[in-house]
């Protein structure tokens, strides 16, 4: 199949490994896998802070840049979410809200699409150590995903998985609310963090690179030793 | 002047966050909540069918809103009670003190209702000098601290017994004690006397069964049904939206309200009250009034995005859920509806310029879309409240901020060189006071920028 790869925005700028790992296990599975260069950020920002008009802008610009595309694969719960669900919502009684909704059938977040299309769990990879896995609230409530990428996991050689207390608590991010109300989300991001903390685990693994963004910020800044990985890295090594 | 209610949240919010005792006694004390909350949920074949039916008969009630309400007061009103409606909070408070006067009242006594707290009735009361005494134990202990409800179903969750111990000694003398029991006793002992006393008894209403005429009340102490019985004149003052139109409905909404609100099977006491005293029975009201109150629900009702938010049953299940909530308690909201709920419905009520401010102060995590037993659509209601305060007063600079941003990421190469530019130069940003990053950089770290970006990778890598 070949795979349309949508990278959010911050992972390109800022932490393109993600987007490489994310790469590499598709064409792993032995799946063609492209980047459309015309794309650039969903829109989220300007939709979570109520400029909807923009977010549209974003939305139609999309509809453009993926037009064709058999499988659009995002490493990134929140940014999938946008697109599949917020899209089809900026768009209501417009005249391609038709096209959103049909875009928004052919997105995926990437364990998503490994576990739920594809019907694969073992992609091959090896972790030697114990991990606790968070799961974002996108990819929790607005996409429905809890157990793909624990079967993900769960396949890795070499890894323990750990279930944190607090598992389905948010990190506190929630884009711009981090820097708004940066006191709330600096509480949150400390109850989940010494959760994720207490299990011991050497690495927390998120299929979200914005609430790693936020844990490993806090974890980084209290001088924890745990690391922060997203999915896509833990699937890409041997 | 009091402080802007935004500015009152800044601050209030930056106390109650930087009190880590009382946040982990928080997520203590809603702990046991959830597990008991988890054990009722199991008992029903299918929760998620029983939060579809019960989801439509709210639907059913608040979408035939007006008819419901004409047939209620229709049946009440045959069941020998009086319906009074009252546009505004100033029209209900006049309302019940004039029937409190014309009663020739002197002291009233309440059982729990929020709605009450929402037109500020104590105060009203009082200034025109009736004795007004709240005889739920959690209300009766905010009451003795001149402090609002906490929470708007657990009113004191924000106190250790000792604080209540010490409260009861100072206020009404009793010997210090660590057990739950005898402080339930302490409060007990010093209401029944002010119930047989009481002139007025005023209730809420958790529903008002358009069908039958009746007022249901839900209750653990055992307190609202002295309320309602003793005094010679009884109020209950309720929202629009409380009306139902089934007796049937109650088959589901009352053990959800248990189950989500409480984690119980069932609140310890389920009251239907059919209007005043009849002849031969042996207690109840003389006369029994019901106060429906507007406030600018039907202003909500207008508005098919989020007339959903009618449907809430005041289980408090979104709070107990919420981290918001958890993180920064029920005070620093500073309305009487806490929570998701009340972030959603207070731009509603109360003004989307003053109150919009909470509907940005959620990660939008959904947790409390997903606790909610009547399925109401909370965390996108805030997202739509954030959207129509930009429409209706937002701010240029955020506006440019926005505009500018769509510009740039609707242009791939200037996105790519802005983001070249931004890596470049963040050794020197991390350093200068800017909005957004430094309250970032105050608590969290922010990774080395990797080069080159994924784009300018992904040609090579990808071939």
């Amino acid at each position: 199949m070949r795979v349309d790869l949508f990278i959010p925005c911050f992972v390109d700028q800022l932490a393109p490994r993600v987007g490489l790992a994310t790469a590499k296990v598709l064409r792993g599975l032995g799946h063609e896998v492209a980047f459309r260069e015309a794309q650039t950020c969903c829109g989220q920002p300007s939709f979570n802070s109520g400029h909807w008009d923009v977010a549209r802008e974003a939305a139609l610009r999309a509809l453009d840049v993926f037009r064709g595309a058999e499988a659009v694969v995002g490493p990134s719960a929140s940014c999938v979410a946008m697109m599949r669900k917020f899209y089809p919502e900026v768009l209501a009684g417009h005249p391609r809200a038709a096209e959103a909704a049909d875009l928004a059938g052919r997105t995926f977040e990437l364990g998503e699409f490994i576990v739920r299309r594809l019907g694969v769990t073992d992609v091959g990879a090896r972790w030697e150590g114990k991990a606790t896995y968070h799961d974002g609230c996108h990819g929790l409530r607005e996409l429905g995903l809890r157990r793909e990428a624990r079967a993900l996991l769960g396949a890795v050689r070499g890894l323990t998985l750990i279930e944190a207390e607090e598992q389905e608590t948010c990190c506190g991010f929630g884009g711009l609310f981090s820097v708004k109300y940066p006191m709330i989300s600096t509480a949150m991001a400390q109850v989940k963090s010494d959760a994720l903390v207490r299990t011991g685990a050497d690495i927390v693994v998120s299929s979200d690179p914005s609430c790693l963004l936020q844990i490993g910020g806090y974890l980084g800044r209290q001088g924890k030793a745990v690391r922060t990985l997203h999915l896509a890295e833990v699937l890409a090594s041997r | 002047m009091s402080p802007a209610p935004r500015d009152r949240f800044l601050e209030d919010a930056a106390a109650a966050t930087a009190d880590d005792p009382q946040r982990g006694f928080l997520r203590g004390a809603l702990g046991g909540y959830y597990a008991s909350r988890d054990v009722q949920k199991a008992r029903y074949r299918d929760w998620e069918k029983a939060r579809d039916a019960a989801a439509l008969a709210k639907w059913t009630a608040v979408n035939r809103l007006d008819r419901n309400l004409a047939r209620f007061e229709e049946a009440f009103v045959r069941n020998g009670g009086v319906v009074h409606w009252a546009r505004d909070a100033a029209e209900a408070r006049a309302i019940i003190l004039g029937i409190c006067r014309e009663a020739g009242a002197r002291s009233v006594i309440k059982s729990k209702c929020m709605t009450t707290e929402e037109i500020h009735l104590n105060d009203a009361l009082e200034a025109e000098g009736f004795g007004v005494v709240e005889s739920d134990l959690g209300e009766f202990i905010q009451q003795l601290r001149k402090e609002p409800p906490f929470h708007f179903v657990f009113p004191c969750m924000h106190l250790r017994r000792d604080a209540i111990s010490e409260l009861f000694g100072k206020h009404l003398g009793t010997p210090p004690t660590d057990s739950p029991e005898e402080l339930t006793m302490i409060a007990r002992r010093h209401l029944r006397d002010l119930y047989l006393r009481a002139d007025i008894g005023i209730s809420g209403a958790n529903f008002l069964v358009a069908e039958t005429g009746q007022v249901s009340i839900t209750e653990n102490e055992g307190n609202a049904r002295l309320t309602c019985a003793l005094p010679r004149v009884h109020i209950a003052l309720a929202g629009i939206e409380k009306v139902i139109e089934r007796l049937d409905d109650l088959a589901v909404l009352l053990p959800m309200l248990a189950t989500a609100g409480a984690g119980q099977p069932m609140t310890c006491y389920n009251t239907l009250y059919a209007g005043p005293r009849r002849a031969g029975e042996a207690d109840g009201p003389e006369a029994f009034h019901v106060v429906l109150l507007d406030n600018r629900r039907t202003a909500l009702l207008a508005d098919p995005e989020q007339r959903d938010a009618l449907h809430c049953i005041r289980c408090g299940a979104c709070l107990n859920v919420c981290p918001i909530f958890k993180n920064i308690g029920g005070f620093a909201y500073g309305t009487t509806y806490q929570g998701p709920i009340g972030s959603v419905i207070t731009p509603h009520l109360r003004g989307l310029r003053n109150w919009n401010h909470l509907s940005g102060a959620s990660s939008l995590c959904g947790a409390c879309t997903e606790a909610c037993p009547v399925r109401i659509d909370l965390h996108h209601h805030l997202l739509r409240n954030r959207r129509n305060a930009v429409r209706a007063h937002g701010g240029w600079a955020d506006r440019l901020f926005h505009r500018a941003f769509g510009w740039v990421i609707a242009r791939p190469r200037l996105f790519s060189l802005g983001g070249r530019l931004f890596r470049a130069a963040l050794p020197v940003l991390r350093r200068l006071p800017l909005p957004y990053l430094r309250p970032w950089l105050r608590t969290r770290t922010l990774p080395e920028a990797a080069e080159p970006s994924f784009r300018q990778q992904a040609k090579e890598v990808l071939r």
